[in-house]
């Protein structure tokens, strides 16, 4: 067993040896520029990043037409948020609508429009993660533009009512965009039935290389944007700049194998999900975030009551996993995603994320479960917080000498 | 985060970890932190006849640095006297475990429950 055992697949999957095989040679001998009219090299590397734009349309059942490369999901969100803001404010106006528990990428270009003008609302989620479909309609004005809402919760691993929100949209002349980096391979997309009017897409997560993603642009009925990237108009106008012909191979061949594999893997995945979960369940004292039945089976958010996170971290260091506590950066801030759900911080604080994929097995989970066992119990031993809940104290009503 | 090795033996192999009965009245008691800020320490000391700290305590809530803060301080005390261990700094405790200045509030934290331990001691005199 390789350690530490990899269960971080929420913030990268490695690429898939079969995706990197067909990468390679678009790094060395086809290395031409897809935008060459003027010679076969340009036009291998045309062909090539062709292919992988239709195995990329292929997995969400879109019309290659409508996919457009860019770096990754951080620039697919900015490009469709401020792109589709910018075009249709006009007409339309300039309210915005997305959801406290968005990844930053949304948040910040949601933060960036305000503070050029733009009115934002940011829903909260009820306790389990999803949105109240009613709390949403309510929050549509005459004057709103357009609505972001993630498909797949990276922190808790969600499934937002996508097509319920898409309808509304529709009824409201509201232009719809969903984050879908964390939902490729996960959860079955068909954009000719979703009403969904653009949509990001990450390879990294998908097992493809990072630098590289996508947003699709529907064109029936068609969606315009402004280009953020200003060059020499590659994607028809919508983001200049040269392709990494390597880097959308890559992505081309993930998503190709994910559509092959998902519905296999997403079985073999549940079962260790449930392993897991299970084992962990065994402890007391312990929260599931996020809604049980609404969630990929990738992604399992756990809270330890009464164990800080970053110690957890520190003593489960045969594992790689992800903390709901943000002290290992110099701010003391919990987890936004967890507080938006109306978890306590010391719940926050205590939450580890476990992300498993396409290479984690059996071995691994039973390996994580008996680890996890054994140091919770160990902190636990040291905490005052574990003590004081032993003897009946109620936390809530003791007066902290907060610093 | 790279933690310095003082710190990981701290962590791993904590010193003195438990509790001494609060109402002992040679015992002081300090709780300091908050869990909303994601530390909480309780640090225990025993006053001996002869006026020395004959036994220190502590449970921690928190990082690594904080469990491994709480955990030195207990050896620290030991053998001092009430005016020693107040004069102890979180300067000396942060440079002991090598703390990275995100870290800091650690030892700051452990200052605080010396004081607040003695406080108590001293309350109950």
């Amino acid at each position: 067993m390789k350690l530490p055992i990899y269960m971080d697949y929420s913030a990268t999957t490695p690429v898939d040896k079969r995706v990197a095989e067909k990468m390679i040679p678009f790094i060395t001998e086809e290395f031409g520029n897809p935008a060459s009219r003027s010679h076969p090299y340009g036009w291998t590397a045309e062909k090539a990043v062709e292919e992988a734009r239709r195995h990329v349309a292929d997995l969400v059942n879109a019309d290659p037409k409508e996919i457009v490369w860019t770096s990754g999901a951080t620039e697919s969100n900015n490009l469709a948020i401020k792109g589709i803001a910018e075009f249709y404010s006009k007409d339309k106006g300039k309210h915005i609508i997305t959801v406290a528990t968005e990844h930053k990428a949304v948040i910040d270009a949601f933060r960036e429009l305000e503070r050029i003008g733009y009115e934002a609302t940011y829903l909260t989620p009820e306790p389990n993660g999803l949105i109240n479909i009613e709390k949403f309609k309510a929050a549509i004005r005459p004057d709103t533009v357009l609505a972001s809402v993630m498909f797949v919760n990276n922190e808790i691993g969600v499934i937002q009512d996508i097509n319920s929100l898409g309808n509304i949209c529709r009824e409201h002349n509201v232009i719809f965009h969903v984050d879908a980096a964390q939902a490729t391979g996960k959860v079955d997309i068909d954009l000719t039935k979703l009403p969904v009017d653009v949509m990001s897409f990450s390879a990294h997560k998908t097992y493809g290389p990072k630098g590289i993603g996508a947003l699709y642009v529907r064109r029936k009925p068609r969606i315009r944007l402004q280009a953020q990237m200003h060059g020499g108009g590659h994607e028809r106008g919508m983001r200049s700049g040269t392709l990494a012909t390597h880097q959308i191979v890559g992505m081309g061949e993930a998503f190709k194998i994910a559509k092959e594999e998902m519905h296999d893997e997403n079985k073999r995945i549940k079962k260790l999900h449930d392993q897991l979960l299970q084992g962990l369940t065994e402890i007391e004292e312990v929260y599931v975030n996020g809604d049980l039945n609404h969630r990929v089976p990738h992604n399992l958010n756990i809270s330890f009551n009464y164990v800080e996170g970053e110690s957890l971290i520190m003593a489960i260091k045969d594992i790689a996993v992800s903390s709901g506590s943000a002290c290992t950066s110099a701010s003391l801030e919990p987890s936004y995603v967890l507080r938006a759900l109306g978890r306590s911080d010391e719940l926050a604080h205590s939450s580890i994320r476990f992300s498993i994929g396409r290479y984690t097995t059996e071995a691994d989970i039973n390996h994580a479960i008996d680890l996890l066992k054994q140091k919770i119990g160990k902190l636990r031993e040291l905490s005052p917080l574990w003590e004081m809940f032993k003897d009946g104290v109620d936390l809530e009503k003791v007066e902290w000498a907060a610093h | 985060m790279a933690y310095s090795d003082k710190v990981l033996d701290h962590y791993e192999n904590p010193r003195n970890v438990g509790s001494l009965d609060k109402n002992d009245p040679n015992v002081g008691t300090g709780m300091v932190g908050a869990p909303a800020c994601g530390d909480v320490m309780k640090l225990q000391i025993k006053l001996g006849k002869d006026g020395l700290i004959e036994d220190a305590k502590f449970k921690t809530y928190g990082c690594g640095s904080a469990i491994a803060s709480s955990s030195l301080v207990t050896e620290m005390l030991k053998g001092k006297t009430l005016d020693e261990a107040e004069s102890i700094k979180n300067s000396a405790i942060a440079e002991e475990l090598a703390l990275p200045p995100v870290k800091i509030h650690c030892s700051v934290l452990a200052e605080d429950a010396i004081k607040a331990a003695i406080n108590d001691l001293k309350s109950k005199k």
